[in-house]
């Protein structure tokens, strides 16, 4: 088992290595001289060539590379050429922002597609069961920002119950921060939880089949109680493995579902940054983002051999 | 002496198709009760019915009476049939491989049979369950592995001491062995017997391999069709078969056979639910008649007795 | 083995009439999508425009209509890239030796971390919105889905008895590739491009929504929605209709993508 983790760690490791290495050579093939970008159409080349010192854009691209690296894993990521703003604190304070909504939607989604699922699979041959299962499809054919907007023209416009957008900090005031929260949260969950339920309902069905869930009965178990205690923790192997990847769905919701709901979430700094051409903003986003899928899924494999003793022994 | 499983005109049907009719059966107390069939011949479906786990579009019809509960089996709701199964009854079934939990260990899977039936308290289930891997030769470090870790014949025998956790009055065993290697089946076979003996249980064991049934059981059903079609003594009806298929069956099982070519019993079994009407085996059977296009009477007693208008043994003696 | 099951039927109607709006579109529309008309602004529904007009004056049917032809070719290229990319990955990595194929499917792996709205709005920043990157973005990240369920199949494949035998009898290994894996991973591929498919539908749309995707004036589902953001609250009907499109068009693929699975591999036929 520890032979696993390690090699589980060093995927995680080496990925990020590679990935970061991407995301740089990405952003350094962008036509346009940043300097320039940042200074305007305008401006002399000497003040140019003196911003580019500055950031040290003169340098050869393997050091600016290294110092850019050396920077994220101090947790300095520099300060912006058009803004002159330090970048890090920025990404910090919207972090936090699109956390809550990511956190909120995968709670919803969870507790949506984990009954939704289990009952789905329980009933799949009624009428109920394929019911729901048609209900599922049209979930899943929805995107996040769609449901978002559908939402608001219901609960905002239509009912008039909650806000349409905007955001405020939890401690700033928590009654408005929870209103504001709750659309784009079912928005991101809604969705996420029609893919799941599927998931769910297909792993549920898979252990439903298994020969120790009729040892169970044979035991004296009933048919929920067989399910609940022998069955759930072997289904939840396969939902959790594509948990994983659900997150990284999810996230990138966010930044669209941002949009929608005029959030300022890491999601509107990176569009922000992009139509800036703050170059050296969306570069650390971008890494960011890939940053928390990549330890997401890192953090899943390992719950994964938590859940399943066949894979502990090497 | 009454007997402890007493089943009386047990059919088995899916939608419109029977696939078990009429099968009566009945087991006394420490008896030792074969059943022998080859696939599609209903064993497994009778057993299942015994215990209510048929699958969703199967259902049962007769009369199941186990001694001691005091209700109908065939029918019984699941609340009941939950507190009959694992302690007044319990089945081992043919594939050890999938049949227990692969992420629970096996100590919790063994304490949870009492806990379930309320037998023992938790301190005193933890051990029991060591007493009963202890009594089917498995050592104490067992109870902390996962199944995963043991083999099949290992696998099987923790089944059985779940089986037998709460000394049930009947144990069922479905092909207990055959998934198994040759070398580990004697051992398991004979606990088996070991197990039933020393708790005075009655043993209903279903299988296709008669010489199995010769070994581990006193008396013996043989199943065709759905039908049971001759019962008695191991010894009798093994030596002296009247109905015409068991004759087939055992002539099949002769490997010291002088002739050159195996018996072999001509056609091919018929596929749940499209037996022939009248006597089941008639489609393949040497000495049939216009006659057997009737259902057979049973000829004999309970105990020994078979279904069939041309047994062997009445021109041929 | 014909086996016709509603998700197919479904799934195959509604693609088929997405498609067939498409190629009418070419040779009539209600109105031109792209002409604006000041005076005809934000109509509601009637009978000379069928779904209304927008805040250009623009015929909102005439534009879905229109939309779709962006939708599909959006789809098409970008399943066509990610199986053009995929599937040779994934037979690859599955006919070499174990170590270079799992390093293989690592190295795919490391692609999912690039969901397919990061690299398109990446690449989008680097060389311009466009239906072109959005479709190469959207394509290069449904790459691993393709290989990994490729791969799977050809393994399952390799294992069979005619390619043992083909490789008994010293058959080189393109060979076998071409003649005896790739017909068996057909149908997986098929279920796989419906599925990217329908993924390719909501990339595209999230994108155009965003302002990465087709620019105007060409009509794109996507960013009607997003153009129909600031009149939610006095002409919601101008976001229903795209998103209603959208919907149905990702609903039909799916559809399509479950029933094809059905077809084609029976035994799953009860997990349905």
């Amino acid at each position: 088992m520890i032979l696993r983790l390690i090699e589980r760690t060093g995927v995680f490791l080496v990925s990020l290595a590679v990935s970061s290495v991407l995301v740089f050579a990405f952003m350094a093939v962008l036509p346009g001289d940043p300097a320039r970008v940042a200074l305007g159409v305008n401006a002399s080349d000497e003040a140019v060539a003196e911003l580019r010192r500055q950031f040290g854009l003169d340098r050869p691209l393997p050091t600016q590379y290294f110092d850019w690296l050396g920077g994220l894993l101090h947790g300095d990521l520099g300060t912006s050429y058009v803004s002159k703003a330090a970048i890090g604190p920025q990404v910090f304070d919207r972090l936090q922002v699109t956390l809550w909504l990511v956190v909120a939607g995968m709670v919803i989604a969870l507790a949506i597609a984990v009954p939704a699922g289990t009952l789905m699979a329980a009933r799949h041959r009624k009428v109920s069961g394929l019911a729901l299962s048609a209900v599922s499809q049209v979930g899943v054919a929805v995107p996040a920002f769609l449901a978002g907007i559908l939402l608001i023209v219901v609960f905002a416009v239509k009912l008039g119950w909650l806000p349409a957008n905007g955001w405020t900090p939890p401690a700033q005031d928590p009654a408005m921060f929870l209103q504001q929260l709750i659309l784009p949260a079912l928005a991101l969950g809604l969705v996420q939880g029609a893919v799941l339920t599927r998931y769910v309902r297909s792993a549920v069905l898979d252990v439903l089949r298994e020969d120790y869930l009729r040892t169970a009965r044979a035991k004296g178990l009933r048919p929920f109680q067989a399910l609940w205690k022998h069955g759930l923790r072997n289904a939840a192997v396969p939902v959790v493995t594509v948990l994983g990847l659900q997150l990284a769905t999810l996230l990138i919701g966010a930044v669209v579902v941002e949009r929608v709901f005029v959030i300022p979430g890491l999601g509107s700094l990176l569009l922000d940054g992009v139509s800036n051409r703050d170059l050296l903003l969306v570069q650390d986003v971008v890494m960011v983002l890939v940053l928390a899928v990549l330890l997401v899924n890192f953090l899943v494999d390992v719950l994964y051999v938590a859940l399943d003793p066949r894979l502990r022994t090497a | 002496m009454s007997d402890v499983l007493s089943v009386r005109g047990l059919s088995v049907s899916v939608r419109d198709t029977a696939l078990v009719s009429g099968v009566d059966l009945t087991v006394g107390a420490g008896e030792r009760v074969g059943l022998i069939g080859e696939s599609g011949s209903g064993k497994s479906l009778t057993a299942l019915s015994i215990l209510g786990l048929l699958p969703e579009d199967v259902r049962a019809d007769g009369s199941v009476r186990l001694d001691g509960v005091d209700h109908e089996l065939v029918g019984a709701d699941e609340r009941r049939m939950s507190r009959v199964r694992g302690r007044d009854i319990a089945m081992v079934f043919q594939e050890p491989m999938t049949a227990l939990n692969p992420t629970m260990r096996i100590g919790d899977q063994l304490t949870e049979a009492m806990l379930i039936h309320k037998t023992l308290a938790k301190p005193a289930a933890r051990a029991a369950a060591a007493d009963l891997l202890d009594r089917v030769q498995l050592p104490a470090e067992t109870l902390r592995a996962y199944p995963h870790q043991l083999s099949g014949g290992q696998r099987q025998r923790v089944v059985l001491a779940l089986a037998l956790a709460n000394d049930p009055a009947l144990l069922i065993c479905d092909e207990p062995t055959t998934a198994l290697d040759v070398t580990v089946q004697a051992l398991v076979l004979d606990l088996i017997v070991r197990g039933v003996m020393d708790r005075s249980s009655a043993l209903l064991f279903i299988t296709h391999d008669l010489a199995v049934v010769a070994t581990v059981c006193e008396r013996v059903l043989v199943m065709y069709g759905g039908r049971v079609v001759e019962a008695g003594p191991v010894s009798e009806v093994f030596t002296r078969p009247r109905h015409r298929y068991t004759e087939g069956l055992l002539a099949a099982s002769d490997l010291e056979t002088t002739s050159r070519r195996l018996t072999t019993i001509p056609g091919n079994v018929p596929p749940a639910g499209r037996f022939p009407s009248g006597c089941v085996f008639r489609t393949r059977c040497a000495n049939a008649t216009a006659l057997c296009e009737e259902l057979p009477a049973w000829t004999g007693s309970e105990t020994r007795g078979f279904a069939c208008h041309h047994p062997a043994g009445d021109a041929d003696a | 083995m014909r086996r016709l099951n509603p998700s197919l039927i479904a799934g195959g109607v509604i693609v088929a009439v997405i498609v067939a709006m498409a190629l009418v579109s070419f040779v009539w529309t209600p109105y031109d999508a792209t002409l604006v008309t000041p005076s005809s602004r934000l109509l509601k529904p009637s009978w000379s425009h069928w779904f209304g007009t927008d805040k250009f004056g623009r015929d909102v049917f005439s534009q879905i209509m229109v939309g779709s032809r962006t939708t599909l070719f959006v789809g098409v290229v970008a399943v066509g890239v990610a199986a053009v990319i995929g599937v040779p990955l994934g037979i690859l990595a599955a006919m070499v030796r174990r170590w270079p194929g799992e390093a293989i499917m690592r190295a795919n792996d490391l692609l999912l971390a690039f969901p397919a709205l990061l690299l398109a709005i990446m690449f989008g920043a680097v060389f311009g919105a466009s239906t072109l990157t959005a479709m190469i973005a959207i394509g290069i990240a449904s790459v691993p889905s393709f290989a990994r369920v490729i791969r799977s199949g050809a393994l399952q494949v390799m294992r069979s008895e005619y390619v043992l035998a083909a490789r008994a009898a010293g058959r080189q290994p393109f060979p076998i590739a071409v003649r005896h894996v790739l017909p068996n991973v057909t149908s997986l591929i098929t279920v796989q491009a419906s599925v990217s498919f329908a993924i390719a539908v909501l990339a595209e749309a999230a994108l155009s929504f965003l302002g990465y995707g087709t620019p105007p004036p060409t009509p794109s589902w996507g960013r009607m929605l997003q153009e129909s953001q600031e009149f939610l609250f006095s002409a919601p009907r101008l976001a229903i209709f795209p998103g209603l499109a959208i919907a149905i068009a990702v609903l039909g693929f799916n559809l399509l993508g479950d029933g094809l699975r059905d077809r084609f591999d029976p035994k799953l036929e009860d997990r349905r």
